[in-house]
């Protein structure tokens, strides 16, 4: 994706709440989920807004998943996508029902090491910045993603 | 029950089962809320032949999310400033899993009070899947 851009992102009860089902979050009753605070994990789901995120089928493309084979991209490299190595977040705000987000990706540092359970590895790294309508920072998230030279040994 | 600091010591530890036989399901679930439709955590066909796994396993963000339960219900979701964790190993369905806080610091800043957390979980074996810190919010 572009170095920096701005991702609208609705936050709304109904997917705060399927998303606490998702981690087995049940401390907030159905009936109280229009003024619960989202978990702090939630800004992870900016996903679902970004036009061009490479982990959700779209129409026209080929799609790395199984189908008719395997993968439905030929030639696709073992492990691809990659794999989450850190996840950090930090809130000047919680982000509740009704905020409308602002989100702004950046690119952060990018390193290589050596390792014996899957080859090279290549990290990279992610900041997103949340902010809301005023432009008053709420959240600033930062991901470490991991490419593996082969899939991670489970020995 | 949100912990207050005048309840709470350094070191003090609490724990809590995060998930006992996880399901494939649960990860389906994840994927649709978080948006991360990775086949890794669901197509086990392109995961054993294409990616060369064992089988499908969870999103490094489904394992910090549930252990993020620990850290909600103990400052209450609103009071989270700082939540961060590494991931470790892999979660796989069928694992059980246990998150832990321990109370590193109880201090005062801009007005609040807060409070420090060591985090991990573990899976059935004893191996660390997360581990991370968190700051949140408490009453005095």
């Amino acid at each position: 994706m572009a170095d920096e851009k701005t991702l609208t992102f609705p936050v709304e009860a109904t997917h705060i709440m399927m998303f606490r089902r998702s981690i087995g979050d049940y401390s907030v009753p159905d009936t109280g989920m229009e003024d619960a605070a989202a978990p702090p994990t939630f800004p992870q789901a900016v996903a679902q807004f970004n036009p061009d995120y490479f982990l959700r089928i779209k129409p026209g493309e080929d799609w790395f998943g199984s189908g008719k084979n395997a993968s439905g991209v030929e030639g696709q490299a073992s492990s691809s996508g990659g794999l989450h190595a850190e996840q950090h977040f930090e809130f000047e705000r919680p982000v509740r029902p009704g905020d409308v987000l602002y989100a702004t990706e950046k690119a952060g540092k990018s390193w290589e090491k050596e390792s014996k359970r899957a080859g090279k590895l290549m990290f990279s790294e992610r900041i997103i910045e949340y902010r809301d309508a005023d432009g008053e920072l709420v959240c600033t998230a930062r991901g470490v993603g991991v490419k593996t030279e082969r899939p991670v040994d489970q020995g | 029950m949100t912990i207050k600091a005048s309840e709470i010591s350094v070191g003090d530890t609490f724990e809590e089962v995060l998930v006992e036989d996880l399901k494939r399901t649960q990860l389906v679930m994840y994927s649709g809320t978080s948006g991360d439709y990775n086949p890794l955590h669901s197509d086990d066909k392109y995961t054993t032949e294409a990616a060369g796994y064992p089988g499908v396993f969870a999103h490094g963000m489904l394992t910090m999310g549930m252990t993020g339960r620990v850290v909600t219900n103990l400052f209450g979701p609103e009071n989270v400033k700082k939540y961060g964790v590494r991931f470790t190993n892999q979660v796989w369905p069928g694992d059980d899993l246990t998150g832990k806080a321990v109370i590193e610091a109880i201090r005062e800043e801009g007005g609040e009070t807060l409070v420090d957390l060591a985090i991990t979980t573990t899976n059935q074996k004893g191996d660390v899947v997360v581990m991370g810190n968190a700051t949140g919010r408490v009453e005095g």
